[in-house]
């Protein structure tokens, strides 16, 4: 084809592609893989699924394996959460944090930011559902939690919970149950944008 | 086989014929403006009437029922705004029906019109993305202004009955307008035979350029100017004609009327092949739309790969060297697959898993059986990084 000296950059930087490419600790199918923990996050409705399995060793992560149904984007970000998340120790990796994998691939379009990088979150969940299994305390989860509504002291992980439970589908559920953003409102826009959010990575209807 | 570059994305757009470059090259210098009334201007509007007298030979429409627009996204902008005003004389006709899978350009502008006092309505379609008449006859009264369905659907490629839903829209007073940018060129298009008010076409689908189209309005129908400051097209539609675009249309016109017949045949051969080829190669896909000629544009062949997500395909294709699109939400922007597909009631995920293939006048077989070859090891790649493995 005739460019005449226009050429395109491909849609994501060089290290997506080659993530994208060459996806590194995929879950294959015929492996014997057997996770001490599993997390999943996002929904086939939604356009993006992840499920991560982990071996855990010394309170680090020993192995992980993943697969995800998505993007070029969200395939390449969870591939690289795969390289940063291994050798990491549980806190670390529980502390991972989605601009972190963006800033390691080199940037994403803003677009692709909220919905495709799940991976943390799925490390996350599979973090949990290692030391559920195990019995033991999880002391990470209330590191993790940020405060949205000052007034009320309501944290993004206590949103989170409520939506991954069905127990809040919108913003009047929200400030029924908790009272988020019925004092000053200046948290408001913020909490509808978590809704939407988590709504997308637990996969409930929009 | 050897890496081919394979586009069959021309539902998007397509490259200009050989005969409309060379058309337009042969009149670079024809530099004159069709309104002067010295040689070189006269010269520039007897091509631009040239090209007037092939786009309505090619629609069955007199020229003067024909209007140079900047292409199908203006002249469907036209027709609701000719509406804006109507209301006013006629208050009680304030209801326009479009169908649900209509363009943006059609959809968003009526919508606007509810601001003025319409009542914008959505005809359903049925499973295969088809108008369903039954509904739409009931949606009907003498209250309607304006209806709106395309001939012809960019995603699905299903052909709608325009026919019928124009004749029992005159059964009550109701003026008719058809978007038939993605039919001109694939099936034959008679705005006498389709009974149609109004009709929008675009170059660049059919193998002209790009940045000119036309509207067309019958003799009669209302006629509103919108863009102001000159007496081109009789006043309707100011600015200085585009001479070589729409020399390039009128010969894109001519060659749409003469090949109609080839074309379509070898666009549903390929297209066929292509079906054929996936379905025998890869597990568990699905064909959206339908496979009934008569009832599918020839060269669109609308595929759901469950449990692949479509950006990944394209991406991967593109690789390969294969121009595809999809109906992902991923693509888009927003977390909404096409609106296209869920509204003939295809599941979400099916609609993210999406491909279009359109092909066009350039593809081949060998085009064909490169994409047979490439796309299997594709699907199953992505399925095996899948979570879902069916």
């Amino acid at each position: 084809m005739a460019s005449n000296g226009f050429m395109a950059q491909w849609v994501y930087t060089d290290i997506v592609k080659d993530h994208f490419m060459n996806p590194r600790n995929l879950w294959k199918e015929d492996e014997d893989f057997n996770p001490d923990g599993v997390g999943e996050v996002g929904s086939l409705a939604c356009g993006d699924q992840m499920r991560v399995g982990i071996k855990v060793k010394d309170g680090k992560i020993a192995d992980l394996r993943w697969l995800t149904y998505g993007c070029a984007s969200a395939i390449a970000s969870t591939s690289m959460m795969s390289e940063m998340a291994i050798g990491m120790d549980l806190k670390d990796a529980y502390n991972l944090k989605p601009e972190d994998i963006m800033a390691k691939l080199g940037g994403l379009p803003e677009h692709k930011f909220h919905c495709s990088v799940l991976g943390d979150k799925a490390l996350r969940a599979a973090i949990d559902d290692y030391l559920e299994k195990n019995h033991m305390e999880n002391p990470y989860k209330a590191t993790v939690a940020k405060i949205i509504c000052e007034c009320m002291g309501v944290t993004d992980q206590k949103i989170e919970t409520l939506i991954k439970e069905d127990k809040v589908k919108n913003l009047k559920d929200l400030q029924d149950i908790t009272g988020a953003g019925t004092v000053c409102g200046k948290c408001v826009p913020r909490l509808e944008e978590l809704i939407v959010e988590m709504k997308h990575i637990y996969g409930k209807e929009a | 086989m050897d890496k081919r570059f394979v586009y069959l994305d021309n539902n998007a757009t397509t490259e200009m014929a050989d005969e409309v470059k060379e058309i337009m090259r042969e009149n670079e210098d024809l530099f004159g403006n069709a309104s002067s009334m010295h040689t070189l201007g006269r010269d520039a509007e007897t091509g631009v009437e040239w090209a007037r007298g092939e786009v309505a030979r090619l629609i069955n429409a007199e020229k003067r029922e024909i209007y140079f627009t900047s292409g199908a996204t203006e002249s469907n902008n036209t027709v609701f705004n000719i509406f804006r005003d109507i209301i006013d004389e006629s208050p009680e006709r304030n209801r326009i029906i479009i169908s649900s899978v209509e363009h943006p350009a059609s959809i968003e502008t009526a919508k606007f019109l509810n601001k003025k006092g319409y009542h914008v309505e959505f005809a359903p379609v049925d499973h295969i993305g088809r108008l369903d008449l039954d509904k739409y006859e009931k949606m009907l009264s003498d209250n309607v202004a304006l209806v709106s369905i395309m001939l012809a659907n960019n995603e699905s490629g299903i052909i709608q009955p325009v026919r019928e839903a124009s004749r029992l829209a005159k059964l009550y007073g109701a003026y008719f307008h058809t978007d038939a940018t993605q039919a001109i060129g694939k099936i034959k298009v008679d705005v006498k035979e389709l009974d149609v008010d109004y009709l929008s076409l675009s170059g660049h689908k059919f193998y002209g350029p790009k940045g000119i189209g036309v509207l067309f309005v019958k003799k009669g129908a209302p006629m509103e100017a919108f863009i102001h400051g000159g007496h081109q097209e009789r006043g309707f539609r100011a600015g200085t004609y585009n001479t070589q675009a729409i020399i390039g249309l009128g010969k894109a016109s001519e060659l749409a009327r003469l090949n109609l017949d080839n074309e379509s045949e070898k666009l549903w051969r390929l297209r066929e092949r292509l079906r054929e080829g996936i379905e025998k190669n890869i597990p568990h896909v699905v064909v959206n739309g339908s496979n009934d000629r008569n009832l599918t544009l020839p060269g669109t062949l609308n595929v759901s790969f469950p449990s692949a997500e479509g950006e990944s395909i394209l991406l991967y294709l593109d690789m390969e060297g294969i121009e595809v699109s999809t109906g992902s939400a991923c693509a888009s922007g927003s977390l909404e697959p096409s609106y296209v597909l869920l509204a003939s009631g295809l599941p979400v995920e099916l609609a993210h898993g999406s491909i279009r293939f359109s092909l066009g006048k350039n593809n081949t077989e060998e085009d064909v059986d490169y994409v047979i070859e490439k796309l299997p090891p594709i699907i199953e790649k992505i399925r095996k990084m899948s979570t879902r493995k069916d």
